[in-house]
């Protein structure tokens, strides 16, 4: 009996997993007049449920005889890439307009989950509105766009004045380069005994916010970055690459960042943003621009309603200084139209409806989101809505997007494997390395891979 | 269990009728169970053969529109991923580990040692072993997570010896073990009990009588006259563990690093988190043999014929 468990252990799960997605869009198929959403709601992320509710009555009342049936796929990130993919598999449970994160766009395209909105963005006036390095977001390798983008995120350093005044350190605070910001952290671990001077998100149980909110913060402040996109080959080691992996070394082992037992458990973010920092317990913290929505009165899940008085921003200084004197990273979600859908102009209007500057200006300040377009950026309401805005904002300027191809999630992966091997001392940043290689070698094969 | 069977009418079988066996007939003696084969052959079999056909493909999640037959890759390509090849080997001591040392001989110790004992000692002992088995594994995890993490009650418990860690971190695969010893005893012990009940006391009497020590009747007595039970449940723990999940993905999540990383949970990451499904169902298959392996090394080292 066991063993018949063993031997379809995978292929029971899929079908468990496709199972639940069925039971919980029955009879989701496509036809002209129905329009199927397919999106994320999980814990605390509510917002994108509320929004498209309230988009589901307007487009009932403006295209009579037309229906819209939502389904919400209630699971964490991971796994909501994994059900929405399951759906996709199939034609009769493909949605018509689904919730997209932009590093598995190029993935979900190649395996023709999604349709190309060239022809409908043309004829759609608001597309002018946004940003050009938002319209590359989801730019296919085929130059087509397939989701128009809902808003975008940018990571910096969080830090707490009360915490620098007390160590004596300066006020507003910038590091220009990764010395200063090593130096300050060695002042509060000199000064002020107890408090933790610098989190920067590392290993396997940050997931994927260590490789993007740590390493990839450092990464991309260096000469060299991820991909090379002339050459369209991986860059496995560079001295950028070991440099980060250094610093991610000096950090663990100078105890000027948290102890690795706590930092590789998977619930530390939560801790992070509902005790250590609210508490007073760490002085400065690499991550996103969406921090605060915790501590938001009303809306946040641990109101601390003293942070934005106590907490400052700094933009993320690349590694020596060198122009343009700062980094950062974005991600962001998009709205696609399925290439099963029966009615892709009716799915097109759906997703031009829901980001249309009025929707897209509520979604973006309920959401914590920094805004695509241009007449919700320049929107007072939006400024106003949160005194980190415009700091988030500029660091769009010196962004930069991951490599969004079908192999990241295994690159990630990969990452998150050596910087978790640096920072508990198993092995050296050249070692790391080294064992990098080899896995992005096997996860795309030897010719895919080079120097820089 | 016969002869509870109540004896058969004789009017069911008038001799113009049974001796008269047609093929419809017999056909018409199966259709009852057409029904149920045809559930089984669809929720049984076809996922079955679905994932030996994709173990030989590389069927993707996402990433891939076309599926192809990829033949023995999956399986040379496992020869090859260090990953893999320590997955298994991380499967293998906490089968070892957690099944056929932990909880067989704790089973059969705690079985042997309630023999004979008072039905309160009985009853007590046994409900606080099965209660650890009936709680659902998720809860198990997390209440070994609980107890073993930095903040827990273990290290509260010890908090004056200075020895205080997050054993997760230090001890991981020891921290599993342990888990699945404690809750999976409950199996073990059952069986035996059930086992030890069948032999008859004149045997062990006998014995006694004949001036055999207790280790001696427990070697050529007892041991000798459960083997049938020690096979079907070094079997049934074996299969059992080689494909635990839950427990582990709840307490460690396969880390720190890939230091719990055992082979369901590799297959995990692969078929889920990089989405290739064919592989990750490859290494099923490879898990169904070295289930069979198991299985074929129990049965000869207890040869049952024999006895």
């Amino acid at each position: 009996m066991r063993r018949t468990f063993t031997v379809t252990f995978a292929a029971m799960a899929a079908f468990t997993l496709t199972g639940a997605v069925a039971c919980s869009s029955s009879g989701t198929g496509s036809s002209a007049k129905t329009i199927t959403v397919a999106y994320q709601k999980f814990g605390a992320f509510i917002q994108l449920d509320a929004q498209m509710k309230k988009v589901k009555g307007e487009y009932e009342k403006a295209h009579s005889g037309y229906t819209v049936k939502l389904v919400p796929i209630e699971a964490s990130e991971n796994d909501y890439y994994t059900k929405l993919s399951l759906m996709n598999r199939s034609a009769s449970t493909a949605p018509d307009v689904s919730y997209e994160d932009t590093f598995l766009v190029n993935t979900d395209i190649q395996a023709g989950f999604l349709a190309p909105l060239d022809d409908y963005l043309a004829k759609w006036p608001d597309w002018s509105q946004f940003s050009d390095s938002s319209k590359t977001a989801a730019k296919a390798l085929d130059g087509k766009t397939y989701g128009v983008p809902m808003g975008t995120d940018t990571r910096a350093l969080w830090y707490n004045k009360d915490l620098f005044a007390k160590a004596g350190l300066p006020v507003p605070w910038q590091p220009k380069t990764w010395d200063d910001l090593l130096a300050a952290a060695r002042t509060i671990k000199a000064k002020l005994p107890g408090v933790t001077p610098l989190n920067v998100y590392s290993g396997k149980g940050m997931g994927e916010g260590a490789t993007m909110q740590g390493f990839e913060m450092l990464l991309y402040g260096t000469p060299n970055t991820l991909y090379d996109n002339a050459a369209n080959k991986w860059v496995a080691s560079s001295p950028g690459f070991v440099d980060s992996l250094n610093f991610i070394k000096t950090i663990y082992g100078e105890k000027l960042a948290p102890n690795p037992q706590d930092a590789l458990n998977p619930n530390f973010g939560t801790s992070l943003s509902n005790d250590l920092l609210p508490g007073g317990k760490l002085a400065i913290n690499l991550d996103g621009s969406w921090l605060s929505g915790t501590w938001l009165a009303g809306t946040g899940s641990r109101p601390w309603p003293e942070w934005s008085t106590v907490l400052g921003q700094a933009a993320m200084p690349t590694q020596k200084g060198q122009a343009p004197g700062a980094t950062s990273m974005s991600g962001g979600w998009v709205l696609s139209v399925g290439s099963h859908a029966k009615n892709k102009q009716a799915a097109f209007d759906y997703v031009s409806l829901a980001l249309n500057k009025e929707n897209a200006l509520a979604y973006d300040i309920a959401a914590s989101q920094i805004a695509e377009r241009a007449d919700v950026a320049a929107d007072m309401t939006y400024l106003n809505s949160n005194p980190t805005l415009k700091f988030f904002t500029d660091l769009v300027a010196v962004t930069h997007f991951r490599p969004a191809y079908a192999a990241y999630p295994h690159i990630s992966d990969a990452i998150q494997v050596a910087m978790e091997s640096v920072m508990t001392g198993q092995m050296s940043p050249q070692q790391a390395t080294v064992a990098y290689v080899d896995q992005v070698k096997s996860a795309v094969g030897a010719d895919k891979v080079t120097t820089g | 269990m016969t002869s509870l069977a109540p004896p058969r009418p004789p009017a069911v079988r008038a001799p113009d009728i049974a001796p008269r066996r047609t093929p419809g007939r017999r056909l018409n003696r199966f259709a009852p169970m057409v029904p149920a084969l045809a559930l089984l052959g669809i929720f049984f079999a076809g996922p079955m053969l679905w994932s030996v056909y994709t173990a030989f493909t590389n069927m993707a999640l996402t990433g891939s529109s076309t599926v192809d037959f990829v033949g023995v890759d999956n399986f040379t390509r496992m020869l090859h991923d260090r990953s893999f090849l320590h997955s298994l080997q991380l499967t293998l001591i906490f089968v070892v580990g957690s099944a056929v040392i932990g909880q067989n001989t704790l089973g059969l110790l705690v079985a042997l040692l309630l023999r004979g004992r008072s039905r309160t000692a009985r009853s007590v002992v046994t409900g606080l072993i099965i209660a650890a088995w009936a709680v659902p594994e998720t809860v198990a995890g997390f209440c070994w997570y609980a107890f073993l993490y930095r903040t827990g009650t273990l290290n509260a418990l010890l908090g004056h010896l200075g020895v205080a860690q997050n054993w997760l971190y230090t001890a991981p695969m020891l921290a599993v073990i342990i888990a699945n010893v404690w809750r999976g005893t409950a199996f073990s012990m059952l069986v035996y009990s059930a086992a030890l009940s069948e032999i008859p006391p004149d045997v062990v009497e006998a014995a006694s009588m004949d001036g055999a020590s207790g280790w001696q009747r427990l070697r050529h007595i007892t041991l000798p006259l459960i083997r049938r039970a020690i096979v079907s449940n070094l079997m049934l723990i074996t299969l059992q563990t080689l494909a635990a999940f839950g427990l582990i993905f709840v307490m460690t999540g396969g880390g720190p690093g890939t230091a719990s990383q055992t082979t369901p949970l590799y297959m995990y990451q692969q078929s889920f988190k990089f989405y290739q499904l064919g592989y990750g169902t490859a290494m099923a298959l490879v898990l169904l043999a070295v289930g069979a392996l198991f299985s074929a090394l129990y049965l000869r080292l207890i040869r049952l014929e024999e006895a």
